[in-house]
């Protein structure tokens, strides 16, 4: 929009034309796959209701303290008496705010139950346990046993969850903001969070407590389908891996083992079985990689095996740039494969 | 007006033109400044408030320059301007500096430059305790300000959250941030005891309660706040330092201990933190007020309940920055509540400045647009706190960039603002010259539009998702925009603030003096000559007046013409009064210390032992601390309780007032009171360590603990009540001139104190209880250490009684030492029983 329109002669200034930039800039930011304004979830709904109540609210409250101020501090003939002064401290001070703040604490308080409380018994139940800077997440598996995967979380639409979220090392945040608000995870405390997706898509997660070098590269995807997709999925991640059938990937596998990769972790089929680190049982089919910082595809793996520090500074995994590059590859290649 | 009392008017008419001189001269010699080197011993308020005004503004700088690195890193997604190591270093040293560095030292040093004129006083009661706190305050700033350039500074947050700083941060940034804070908090603390002494003991005769300039109320709230907010910090700070360097489990839940007992107890500091900060801030803007609408504040009584009630409220939000640590429902209502509640006493102020400028004629200046700059960015960061006030919506604001924009905005319109606000109105009384109107008006547009263009979008960036804390965001995110613009707005701001620095300190030899009293102000500081002299002021005022300026007849004439009290320097020492709370009447003339280099040596030595013990030095630690013992020891001996060559003299206007009181009377034993309040209240956060550990664990004391048993700590407090109440003896014989029985009581009461401290040692010694294996030995032995460490301090207090009789320096009548002892073994005694109680009483009814 112009700021000035020429008519015939003589310009003129669009008045409110400023006005459209704080427009653009709200409707900008409201969008978003991280966006606690851009809501998905039950809880992220009405926490988003009650923040554009509140917005209106303190738009109206700042205009009105502005417009009093400058009524106070323009020039005028006559000052107000003490008395008129006292009433302005009287109800613009204490009445108004109190009446404000108690109607404000009321709806904010009786949106807050379900917020904290424990989600009902026989929800579906996720835990999560936070790491520097990864997650650890574990499902209740189709047949019983618990499913294990990291840095990636998928549910049913429609359906509530509750997160059971722990740490094994310092203090994380479990974020989700388009789903819901956020919950501490603390070494030595479990603490839940239950929340109800409703509407499918691609979300984003992110740690919210600074917890030490690399916080800024600690994500997580969250995928919301249909029910019936996420069975299929569940399914799938409770069954072993694949068994690589391309002769690179054969290769990788066997270099996978050989330099020591089980240690740290798991790919289960498979005599890797270690515990430290992330489940790379379906990493392929991930969304991606190393905590949402990296594309799933095979030069973001090579990255990762790499050069790991340059990618997540101060990260626990070795480095693994020494080995030739045709090894790289085929590692590359075995874990793009473990769909 | 006077309502009661006798109405004592100035001089009827003036001293003779000669006397008037020969005063002047006497009370110019007395206030002179030591020439030379010797410069840097001065404790005149008015020269430590300069440099440590100065020093606070260099730190302000420092911090600014970090903050445009961060915003530098953070205007590209992906950006690489600064390694993620670096970064975490430099937004940990930024909060730092300026919570610690900046807004608090701003004002105790603006509070100590102006306090005493405008309560009428010469200085405050204790001015070589202000040198001490600017020492350690630059000692401890660079300290930990040096620590970036070597790589080493704190990288865990201004809030150092453990299990990250207690057992994932080796190395020494940690260390530097507990241990050289802490050093600084103690600084922080005597000035506060100072400032609260200062208000409610030094000021004019006639100023009663109810007549206090509204900035003294509010420095009084946040110092009274300081008091009680800092030791719950300052016993954590040791806990995690224990931990760090002797791996003691407090905060370790694999032993026992739990990270959500530093979160406590660091917000039940920093929450009064934040109104520390803003009250003293704002009162500023309560004096400016008035002067320009011409006409007193509106509601008074109403402004002071206002502050006194969002100081004690102010206690009872912490929890709302733990909202999403897990703590059940009913907390977090209770705290929501709370939190919102606090908004109303602040609104009542902000009214209170608005009906004040709508009742009287306002005149348009730099320092009233400074002030509207300052109400406008603070009243939308007190909304936005309603906002994030509310549980649910901080559920999802809480540590992103919504609460980042939320603080700017409160702390950068309530504090900053209000000060360089105050900074245009006061800097008369500085060197007698205006800053400039074209710059004034320059730097606060720069200033306001880049601040506002800066943190406003942090409200969407961080609804949008974006986390506090972090060194880059990928551009998926589609925060670029939103940053970058900070990143501009940061710019303009910085630069803003820069030509107001340069207005500061630009060379003004050329620009002419400005005439007394420049703004017709009300109040006592306005007296000042341009430029002011170094007495502070020229005799000690009777007032009956909230604006004495305004509306007390002839008033400035009587005052340069010595019509009232003090207006001579006979004996050539530096004197103000002293005055009961309440009512201001007069009842001691106090001789102030003068230049001395003891509080810069007991600071470079005191800050030594904390310093050496980041790294681990322990043995020149350990030298240094006794070297600051001594140093303090001398300090005490040579520049405290002296005793007069005369016990009344004469003050004017025919009352007398003795120069020497001990007991409640004396301002020593006030600061001793507030000192030990203090000190109790981190006590009493520890105590509270121990029932937190209780509360979180079905066994505590667990079944397996051996100790400490009830024998040795039972025989520990028969002993230190006796050593107590001996030493309370030894005060009541000392009275009565009954040397002998002073003596022996003293002796035996230090003989029972060294035993009884032992046997506190001896019941977690020697029933083997290991602090390193659960955190109930752990806290059980920090109680006994704590207790043994203050009667350490209790008996070498009573040595020092013992020296100064045998001297002759404390006599039956000149007692303030043992008074002032005594007064500390009463809250020693306390903190024994309470510590015995609680280590050995409550396993057996638990």
């Amino acid at each position: 929009m112009r700021a000035f329109r020429l008519s015939g002669n003589r310009v003129h200034f669009v008045p409110g034309w400023w006005l459209a930039l704080p427009g653009t800039l709200v409707l900008a930011s409201c969008s978003g796959n991280q966006s606690s304004l851009a809501p998905a979830g039950r809880e992220a709904e009405q926490i988003a209701r009650l923040f554009w109540w509140m917005t209106a609210g303190a738009v109206a409250i700042w205009l009105a303290v502005a417009g009093l101020f400058f009524y106070a501090v323009r020039r005028r003939t006559e000052p107000r008496s003490e008395r008129w002064g006292r009433l302005l401290i009287l109800v613009g001070g204490a009445v108004v705010p109190a009446v404000v703040l108690g109607g404000l604490l009321a709806y904010g308080l009786s949106m807050m139950p379900p917020l904290v409380n424990r989600a009902p018994p026989g929800t579906r139940t996720i835990a999560v346990d936070g790491a520097m800077w990864w997650w650890r997440v574990s499902y209740p598996g189709p047949d019983g046993r618990t499913v294990e995967l990291a840095n990636e979380i998928r549910l049913p639409v429609g359906e509530p969850v509750e997160f059971q979220l722990t740490s094994s090392d310092v203090i994380h945040s479990f974020w989700i903001p388009s789903l819901a608000g956020k919950r501490d995870m603390i070494p030595g405390r479990l603490t839940h969070l239950a929340l109800t997706p409703v509407r499918t898509g691609v979300f984003r997660g992110q740690c919210a407590e600074y917890c030490g070098t690399s916080h800024a590269l600690m994500s997580f995807d969250v995928v919301v389908v249909e029910k019936e997709e996420f069975a299929a999925w569940l399914a799938q991640q409770a069954a072993p891996a694949r068994a690589p059938v391309e002769s690179l990937a054969i290769s990788g596998q066997k270099q996978f083992l050989a330099n020591g990769c089980g240690a740290c972790h798991s790919v289960r089929g498979t005599p890797a079985r270690g515990l430290i680190g992330p489940d790379l049982t379906h990493v392929g089919s991930r969304m991606s990689l190393g905590a949402g910082i990296l594309p799933n595809e095979p030069d973001a793996f090579l990255r990762w095996i790499a050069h790991t520090p340059t990618v997540k500074p101060e990260v626990h995994m070795p480095a693994f740039g020494m080995l030739p590059p045709e090894e790289l590859q085929a590692l590359a290649a075995y874990l793009e494969g473990l769909k | 007006m006077m309502s009661d009392g006798p109405d004592i008017q100035p001089l009827p008419s003036a001293p003779p033109a000669e006397l008037q001189r020969a005063q002047e001269e006497r009370l110019l010699r007395a206030w002179k400044m030591p020439s030379g080197w010797r410069y840097w011993s001065e404790v005149n308020n008015t020269v430590v408030g300069l440099w440590y005004v100065a020093g606070t503004f260099l730190f302000f700088l420092f911090g600014g320059v970090l903050a445009l690195l961060m915003r530098i890193q953070l205007a590209a997604p992906g950006n690489e301007f600064l390694s993620a190591e670096m970064y975490n270093q430099v937004f940990t040293v930024h909060g730092s500096v300026m919570m610690f560095l900046f807004a608090i030292p701003i004002f105790e040093s603006i509070a100590i430059l102006f306090l005493p004129q405008m309560l009428g006083a010469r200085d405050l009661p204790f001015p070589r305790v202000s040198a001490f706190g600017l020492w350690c305050f630059l000692l401890g700033g660079i300290f930990l300000c040096g620590s970036i350039f070597f790589n080493a500074a704190p990288a865990g947050g201004w809030f150092m959250y453990p299990p990250l700083t207690s057992k994932y941060q080796p190395g020494i940034g940690a260390d530097i941030w507990l241990l050289g804070f802490s050093f600084i908090e103690l600084a922080a603390i005597a000035a506060a005891v100072e400032l609260i002494v200062g208000v409610l003991k030094c000021r004019p005769p006639g100023m009663r309660i109810n007549l206090i300039p509204l900035y003294c109320w509010y420095v009084l709230v946040a110092a009274v706040m300081v008091v009680f907010a800092f030791p719950p910090l300052i016993a954590g700070s040791l806990l995690l330092e224990i931990e760090r360097a002797f791996d003691w489990p407090f905060f370790d839940p694999a032993r026992g201990g739990d990270p959500l007992l530093w979160q406590h107890l660091f917000w039940l500091f920093g929450h009064p933190e934040v109104y520390i900060i803003f009250l003293p801030s704002v009162a500023l803007i309560a004096m400016i007020v008035p002067t320009f609408a011409g006409r007193p504040i509106v509601g008074y009584s109403w402004i002071v309940l206002a502050a006194v009630g969002t100081g004690f409220l102010s206690f009872g939000l912490w929890v709302h920055h733990m909202f999403t640590t897990g703590l059940p429902g009913v907390s977090l209502a209770l705290f929501s509540a709370a939190s919102e509640a606090v908004a109303i006493p602040t609104g009542v102020q902000i009214f209170c400045f608005i009906a004040t400028l709508a009742a009287g004629r306002v005149t348009r200046s730099v320092p009233m647009l400074w002030v509207f700059g300052a109400l406008a960015i603070f009243v939308l960061g007190g909304l936005t706190g309603v906002m994030v006030a509310l549980a649910p919506f901080d559920f999802q604001a809480h540590d992103t960039f919504f609460v980042v924009g939320h603080l700017h905005y409160v702390l950068i319109g309530g504090a900053v603002f209000p000060i360089v606000a105050g900074c245009y109105y006061f800097f008369p009384l500085i060197n007698g010259k205006k800053l400039s109107v074209r710059l004034g008006k320059v730097s606060f547009w720069l200033a306001f539009i880049g601040f506002n263009v800066a943190f406003f979008p942090m409200h969407l960036t961080g609804l949008r998702g974006m986390p506090r804390r972090v060194f880059t965001y990928p551009p998926e995110a589609g925060w670029d925009v939103l940053n970058l613009l900070s990143t501009i707005g940061a710019f303009i701001l910085a630069a803003g603030l820069a030509v107001f620095f340069w207005d500061m300190i630009r060379p003004k030899k050329k620009q002419p003096l400005c005439e007394r009293n420049p703004w017709n102000a009300g109040t006592l500081e306005w007296l000042a000559e341009m430029p002011g002299k170094k007495w502070g002021m020229r005799t000690i005022p009777e007032i009956d007046s909230r604006y004495p300026l305004w509306d007390q007849p002839n008033f400035t004439r009587d005052y340069d013409e010595g019509r009232f009290y003090l207006p001579d320097a006979e004996e050539g020492k530096r004197e103000t009064l002293v005055t009961s709370v309440i009512d201001a009447r007069p009842v001691q003339c106090l001789r102030l210390a003068g230049p001395s280099f003891l509080p810069f040596w007991a600071a470079i030595t005191i800050g030594g032992a904390f310093i050496f013990g980041t790294y681990h030095w322990w043995w020149p630690a350990l030298i240094s601390a006794v070297l600051g013992l001594g140093v303090t020891l001398v300090w005490l001996w040579t520049g405290t309780a002296f005793i007069p060559e005369k016990e009344q003299k004469d003050v004017g206007l025919g009352l007398t007032l003795p120069l020497y009181e001990s007991g409640s009377k004396s301002v020593g034993w006030w600061a001793m009171f507030i000192v030990m309040l203090a000190d109790m209240t981190a006590f009493i956060c520890l105590v509270f360590g121990y029932f937190f550990y209780w509360t979180i664990h079905e066994d505590f004391p667990p079944a397996s603990a051996t100790g400490p048993g009830v024998f040795w700590p039972g025989v520990a407090a028969g002993l230190l009540t006796g050593a107590w109440a001996l030493t309370a003896l030894a005060r009541r014989w000392n009275k009565r001139d009954r040397a002998m029985g002073f003596y022996a009581g003293l002796l035996t009461a230090g003989a029972l104190a060294v035993a009884g401290g032992a046997a506190l040692i001896a019941g977690p010694w020697l029933t083997g209880l290991d602090p390193k294996s659960h955190v109930y030995p752990a806290i059980v032995w920090a109680l006994v250490i704590w207790t043994a460490f203050h009667i350490g301090l209790g008996v070498i207090m009573q040595g020092y009684c013992l020296a100064r009789r045998l001297a002759g320096r404390m006599t039956a009548r000149h007692d303030i030492d043992i008074a002032n002892v005594t007064l500390y073994w009463h809250f020693t005694v306390i903190t024994v029983v309470i510590t015995v109680a609680v280590i050995a009483g409550f396993p057996l009814v638990k």
